[in-house]
């Protein structure tokens, strides 16, 4: 019978790369690398998926940049972008006061992060009840006497995307919170008790100590949520199917692509979003380099 | 004055707590009412008034068995698995590979796996689908499968970063008793990545059991729905019915609320090694 260990180790570890690269970097190959070149021929083609392919050069290209109806969706990028800010601010808050010590500190961790472990689905159908004309949220303003603020959240256009971007704070919060307070609690509990001696409260402890020492997990997670915002589709895609001047980037993409079966123009889309998601990456890489 | 700035601070905290416990917890719980309530109690009470009876489980059937709830967990559950198993052998292996040899076109390999880490995989969908549908794999279970296994490869990076804590000297010694580098990788290495493997699985059952698009995308097929995407169909049919459709979300919700609770440091840990990539 064959057996690995009569061989020299010298033939045998050219066995086992092989053998244990093989398959990991066809799968690699054929669906992370090939879609992508894929895309870029596409882009240049008007294929609708069946017939033959006709190459247009730039035309596609040309489409998304002129036409309106196109680009206009990144301005709902926008607000998810915004949107991101408030998300890691409270993040940043909540993992701060539960860093120092708190009653009941687990219980308030738990039910802080949980919701970002919840099916996307799920989420959606529970805002879409919370949303609802008479629904959660109306009742809650109305117990409190805000009722004039009542309004049509997911059927008027002025306000649907606040609404979306709203479920997509609550969904995703939980993430950098729970990523903040690993970074926080591994700075040494010495630095907080010399700092306490020499008459620190906790707000300048959380400017001199805190805040120096994970701002580059702050920053990695700005740029992980920029490129989320970018690529935002769950949230809306599920409860608005992109109605109501909802769609985003990557709806309209979808949609271009799998609906109107405009297979050439959608990867035009994609191609755009990957490059705007690879330069903010890129950047990210160059100034908050390897490792952290 | 110092006293009372510090009770202020401790009011302000812990009114800040239960603020943000009452919004992350309220959506939740409205469904949960709701959910017992019976369709002619759902129209008349709103949505936070508890239901009247709370051993009515009629809405929770009816999703169950109407909403084909089943199939949905059980293909949630063979994708799952198999996936999570075939994340942690490939991740594994490329790990150990590119850990313990220097080879020719070891740190290109190497490279491959971090840019493939850059693209985000919704935006490539367009091009994935046309390779899926041309293997044949469009509305098989293995569209999936195949795609979890080929594009994810978080694992790859947790088992490297934790391959620098297992001693090379114990291969070394392994080798000195005879044993072959695959013995190394069976009885030495994948032993001891075994906290790795908890945060792989962790990391990978989420993304798996919470995933929407591929099974969206690659498998239509009523028999091969998985739990996000059965729950997506109860907009059709039960258009209205808001009492049923909360109760198919408390079923979906469920299994990840149980986990959590029996998993919660595993989860905390595994996420922290995870992101930082």
């Amino acid at each position: 019978m064959f057996s690995l260990s009569k061989l020299s180790y010298e033939t045998q570890k050219k066995v086992i790369i092989i053998a244990f690269l093989i398959v990991p970097m066809g799968l690699l190959g054929v669906f992370a690398f090939l879609p992508v070149i894929n895309m870029i021929w596409y882009s240049f083609t008007n294929w609708n998926g069946y017939s033959a392919m006709e190459f247009v050069g730039l035309d596609n290209y040309k489409t998304i940049f002129t036409n309106p109806e196109y680009f206009r969706v990144f301005s709902v990028s926008l607000y998810y972008f915004f949107a991101t800010f408030i998300q890691l601010a409270i993040a940043l808050y909540f993992a701060t006061i539960l860093s120092f010590d708190v009653k009941f500190k687990n219980f308030f961790k738990g039910v802080i992060f949980f919701p970002y472990l919840l099916n996307g689905v799920a989420i959606g159908f529970m805002f879409l009840f919370f949303f609802r004309p008479d629904g959660t949220l109306d009742t809650l303003l109305s117990a409190i006497g805000l009722e004039r603020f009542i309004t049509q959240w997911l059927g008027n256009p002025a306000v649907i995307n606040y609404s979306l971007a709203g479920v997509s704070v609550w969904r995703y919060m939980g993430f950098n919170f729970i990523i903040f307070l690993g970074a926080i609690s591994s700075i040494p509990g010495e630095i907080y008790e010399a700092a306490q001696i020499d008459g620190a409260n906790r707000w300048q402890q959380f400017i001199h100590i805190i805040f120096p020492s994970i701002k580059i997990i702050i920053s990695l997670n700005l740029i992980l949520a920029v490129s989320g915002a970018l690529s935002a589709f769950e949230i809306p895609y599920i409860m608005t199917g992109g109605a109501n001047g909802s769609a985003t980037f990557v709806i309209q993409t979808v949609d271009t692509a799998f609906k109107y079966g405009k297979i050439g123009l959608g990867s035009a889309m994609a191609v755009v979003l990957l490059f705007i998601v690879v330069i903010v990456t890129g950047i990210q890489r160059k100034f908050f380099g390897e490792g952290d | 004055m110092y006293k009372f700035k510090r009770h202020l601070g401790t009011f302000i905290k812990y009114a800040s707590l239960l603020l943000g416990t009452f919004v992350a917890v309220i959506p939740i719980v409205a469904i949960f009412f709701a959910s017992f309530k019976t369709g002619a109690e759902y129209t008349t009470t709103g949505p936070l008034v508890p239901p009247s009876d709370w051993t009515n489980f009629e809405n929770y059937q009816r999703a169950f068995v109407e909403g084909n709830m089943l199939t949905g967990f059980k293909n949630t559950v063979i994708i799952l698995v198999i996936s999570v198993i075939g994340t942690t052998l490939i991740g594994s292996m490329v790990a150990f590979v590119l850990h313990r040899f220097e080879f020719k076109g070891s740190k290109l390999i190497l490279g491959a796996f971090l840019l493939a880490t850059l693209i985000p995989a919704v935006t490539t969908q367009v091009a994935t689908f046309q390779i899926i549908h041309s293997l044949g794999l469009f509305n098989t279970i293995w569209a999936a499968v195949i795609l979890y296994l080929g594009t994810d490869i978080i694992a790859v990076y947790v088992f490297l970063q934790f391959m620098d804590s297992i001693s090379i000297s114990l291969d070394e010694s392994a080798m000195l008793d005879g044993a072959s580098y695959f013995t190394i990788y069976r009885k030495i290495v994948l032993p001891l990545l075994k906290p790795a493997i908890v945060t792989v699985f962790i990391i990978k059952g989420v993304n798996v059991y919470n995933d929407f698009y591929t099974p969206f995308l690659y498998m239509p097929k009523t028999d091969l729905q998985v739990i996000s995407t059965s729950l997506f169909k109860f907009q059709g049919p039960f258009g209205a019915q808001w009492e049923v459709i909360t109760a198919g979300v408390m079923i979906a919700i469920v299994p990840t609320l149980i986990t959590f609770i029996f998993l919660q440091k595993y989860i905390y840990n595994g996420l922290t090694s995870g992101s930082v990539k």
